[in-house]
């Protein structure tokens, strides 16, 4: 603690809009200061809590840069060193602590003023971050640690829950194994279920590490009886041993002409041909699908279509499009059991549902199917929730749900159509968020992106990327370096409603078998009363 | 007080010049002395020192022609020694009073005749705790040029000190300060403190 409550430096210069400048002491090492690491600044009234968003080398003399001192000399250099030669820091304050009564009571607030000059600068001690991020406990999760810091940033998940959040990165950062993370500190301390559309088999059953090459477990293998695996392809999940719950059939009559809108670039299809769908479906009913690839190409079918105003070329490119969709191995005429009521069955028990795609990898399948079901989903839940604002039943378990390459739901041309962008922007009215993994953030729709509580991004390179996620926060270009600094691995930046103020973080560990048995130590003791109970019956 | 080495024989309130009692037997550029008045320490630096004719007017003359060594023209002419005398300029850097140090002018010049002693090694390191000091050299009207005296003094100041460099590294540091981010000054007087 000593170490960490060396002054660094005092306060020179700054404004509340562009963050303070400290000039570093001669004795603190410029070397040990790190983009992303916190300090407090004691003011005269209150203390100022930041973070270090800058760090550059000055001069008093522009000399000494046009000729500079003999290096095999240490002495001048050393002379020189915090008198005429300085290292500033550039801070970023977010957030102050009083020292008054009602200050301690309301915890840390966000900041309006900047500390008076001369103000001393420390590095931020454990109390400070445990009072600023609080500690783990009934809601709180612990994700990870501030960069340098052993203090434990942790979470408040019911908070989090209540509003849709993403996390972003570029592929290979880490995105799945904070996902999972996240994940688990849900399941474990927030009331909330979780519908994941797993598009790459990783969140149910063993997932691999990039790194080490292992296998690692996902959520099934730590919390049996809290998760339920769905596939889409029994006979994969099958092969890789994973113990399912449920095979996905999707019927024809259950497609709807906004899935096919959302296909349209995947499927290829033309203006005229979405447009035609929904014609269709006026026409022909619920079982449009299977009444359109009936049509046989007679006199009949040209005058209908002659009836409906659509065009011979435009029918073909339909036809072929919903042929592709016809294809899939898990589309059949009339599902065997509706799928929607399964999964609604489960999530009603608070058992949260993983939907493996198997190897059925291809985008299509994944909008279809994720829009598909969520849609349909959402739509229970508004009724429950009208239901229960009607007072007459209670409101129903408060659902996220989980997309992975999100932009190609909710890009600018396909947002208003999936019902994804319908639930991040309508947010929590009805007891559904979302959990938006992607990595390409550029690609989702602004007011999407404007709608997410709480982001988390891993390192992102891509200026326009980097411009998506940070868009509207306060101290954007400050938090960009910070970004854009991040290790390739186990860190990553959070800010939003969850957090009192941006943080950078290393990851929890995952994989080892000490972590495991971290995150499922709540669920072990369970089992180990329940089994001490029926032994003592028995 | 029997290490005396001379006497005030004019006086200012920036500095006085002594004169020594032996020829020749100086204190060396850029050292420590102090006087010892009634009513305060008075502490300066020898900015300057020199031997000439007592008279301003005679100057003398070249004697050694036919002497084997400058010690045989001494010994010929004995009236020498009284014919000459060796002067030091002091520069005033401080003054004591009960026992506590004030690195700047006194409220009083010193006194002519007062005695001039060398300062012990305790006494310099004593002084030489706070760098107060430069600030009076820096902006000196010395005849010698105030980089070559600070260097000096500062060399000499570490001679006494536990850790010579460390104490160079502190004192160069107050001096970048002082400057003010004349760097090429700052550099002509680290150049002169390598020993």
């Amino acid at each position: 603690m000593t170490e960490t409550n060396q002054t660094l430096g005092i306060v020179v210069s700054g404004s509340v809009e562009k963050g303070v400048d400290i000039r570093l002491d001669a004795q603190a090492s410029i070397e040990d200061m790190v983009v992303g690491r916190y300090v407090t600044i004691k003011g005269k009234k209150r203390r100022f809590f930041g973070m270090i968003t800058d760090i550059s080398l000055g001069v008093t003399d522009e000399a000494i840069t046009a000729t500079p001192p003999d290096i095999s000399d240490p002495f001048t250099a050393e002379v020189l060193a915090g008198t005429a030669t300085y290292g500033t820091l550039h801070v970023l304050p977010m957030l102050t602590i009083g020292g008054d009564v009602a200050s301690i009571v309301e915890g840390p607030q966000p900041v309006k003023t900047v500390p008076s000059h001369f103000s001393r600068v420390s590095l931020a001690s454990e109390q400070d971050m445990e009072l600023v991020f609080g500690k783990e406990d009934a809601q709180r999760f612990w994700i990870g640690n501030p960069l340098d810091m052993e203090t434990k940033l942790c979470l408040n998940l019911e908070e989090l829950v209540k509003r849709s959040n993403g996390i972003f990165g570029k592929s290979g950062t880490g995105k799945t194994f904070l996902t999972r993370l996240l994940l688990i500190g849900m399941l474990q301390k927030s009331k909330a279920v979780n519908l994941i559309f797993d598009m790459h088999n990783e969140y149910g059953w063993e997932g691999s590490s990039e790194s080490a090459g292992r296998k690692v477990k996902a959520l099934k293998q730590l919390f049996p009886e809290k998760v339920a695996v769905f596939t889409l392809d029994e006979e994969n999940s099958k092969r890789r041993g994973v113990s399912t719950d449920f095979t996905v059939r999707i019927g024809f009559d259950e497609i709807e002409p906004e899935d096919i809108a959302l296909l349209r670039q995947t499927l290829n299809l033309t203006e005229a041909a979405t447009e035609a769908v929904y014609q269709l479906r006026r026409r022909f009913g619920r079982d449009w699908m299977q009444k359109t690839l009936d049509l046989s190409d007679s006199e009949d079918t040209k005058n209908l279509l002659q009836q409906m105003n659509i065009h011979e070329s435009t029918f073909q490119n339909l036809r072929r499009g919903l042929a592709t969709i016809r294809r899939l191995p898990f589309i059949v005429q009339r599902a065997p059991v509706d799928a929607v009521k399964s999964i609604l069955e489960y999530l009603d028990r608070g058992i949260n549902v993983v939907l493996e795609f198997g190897r059925h990898r291809d985008i299509t399948t994944y909008v279809l199917v994720a829009n598909m079901l969520a849609r349909r989903i959402y739509n229970r839940y508004q009724e429950k929730m009208e239901a229960s604002m009607a007072g007459n039943v209670a409101s129903p378990t408060p659902l996220v749900i989980t997309i992975e390459e999100a932009h190609k739901f909710l890009n600018r041309e396909v947002a208003n159509y999936t019902i994804f962008g319908t639930i991040a922007r309508e947010m929590r009215k009805y007891n559904v968020t979302l959990l938006v993994i992607d990595q390409r953030p550029s690609a989702i729709d602004e007011e999407v992106m404007s709608q997410l509580g709480t982001k988390i991004t891993c390192l992102l390179d891509n200026e326009r990327d980097i411009d998506a996620v940070l868009a509207g926060v306060s101290g954007k270009n400050e938090l960009k370096t910070v970004l854009s600094r991040l290790a390739p691995k186990q860190q990553a930046l959070i800010f939003g409603h969850a957090v009192p103020m941006p943080v950078p973080i290393k990851t929890r560990e995952w994989g080892s078998q000490e972590s495991y048995k971290e995150f499922a130590r709540g669920t072990d003791s369970k089992q180990q009363a329940e089994k001490d109970i029926k032994e003592l019956f028995d | 007080m029997s290490n005396k080495i001379g006497e005030v024989i004019e006086s200012t309130t920036t500095g006085f010049i002594a004169e020594a009692y032996e020829l020749y037997d100086l204190p060396p550029f850029g050292s420590l002395v102090k006087i010892t008045d009634p009513s305060a320490e008075i502490y300066g630096i020898v900015c300057q020192a020199g031997t000439a004719s007592i008279e301003p007017g005679r100057r003398p003359i070249a004697r050694g022609k036919d002497e084997a060594s400058e010690e045989a023209v001494y010994r010929t002419s004995p009236q020498l020694m009284k014919l000459l005398r060796s002067e030091f300029t002091v520069l005033v850097v401080g003054y004591a009073r009960d026992e506590k140090i004030y690195q700047y002018l006194p409220p009083q010049p010193a006194h002519i005749h007062a005695f001039i002693h060398p300062c012990s090694p305790e006494e310099v390191k004593r002084f030489s705790r706070s760098f107060d000091f430069l600030g009076l050299l820096v902006t000196a009207n010395a005849q010698v040029p105030a980089e070559e005296l600070i260097a000096a003094v500062l060399r000499e100041m570490s001679r006494v000190q536990d850790d010579p460099r460390a104490f160079l590294v502190a004192a160069g540091k107050s001096l970048t300060t002082l400057l003010g981010g004349d760097y090429q000054r700052l550099r002509a007087i680290l150049g002169r403190l390598r020993v």
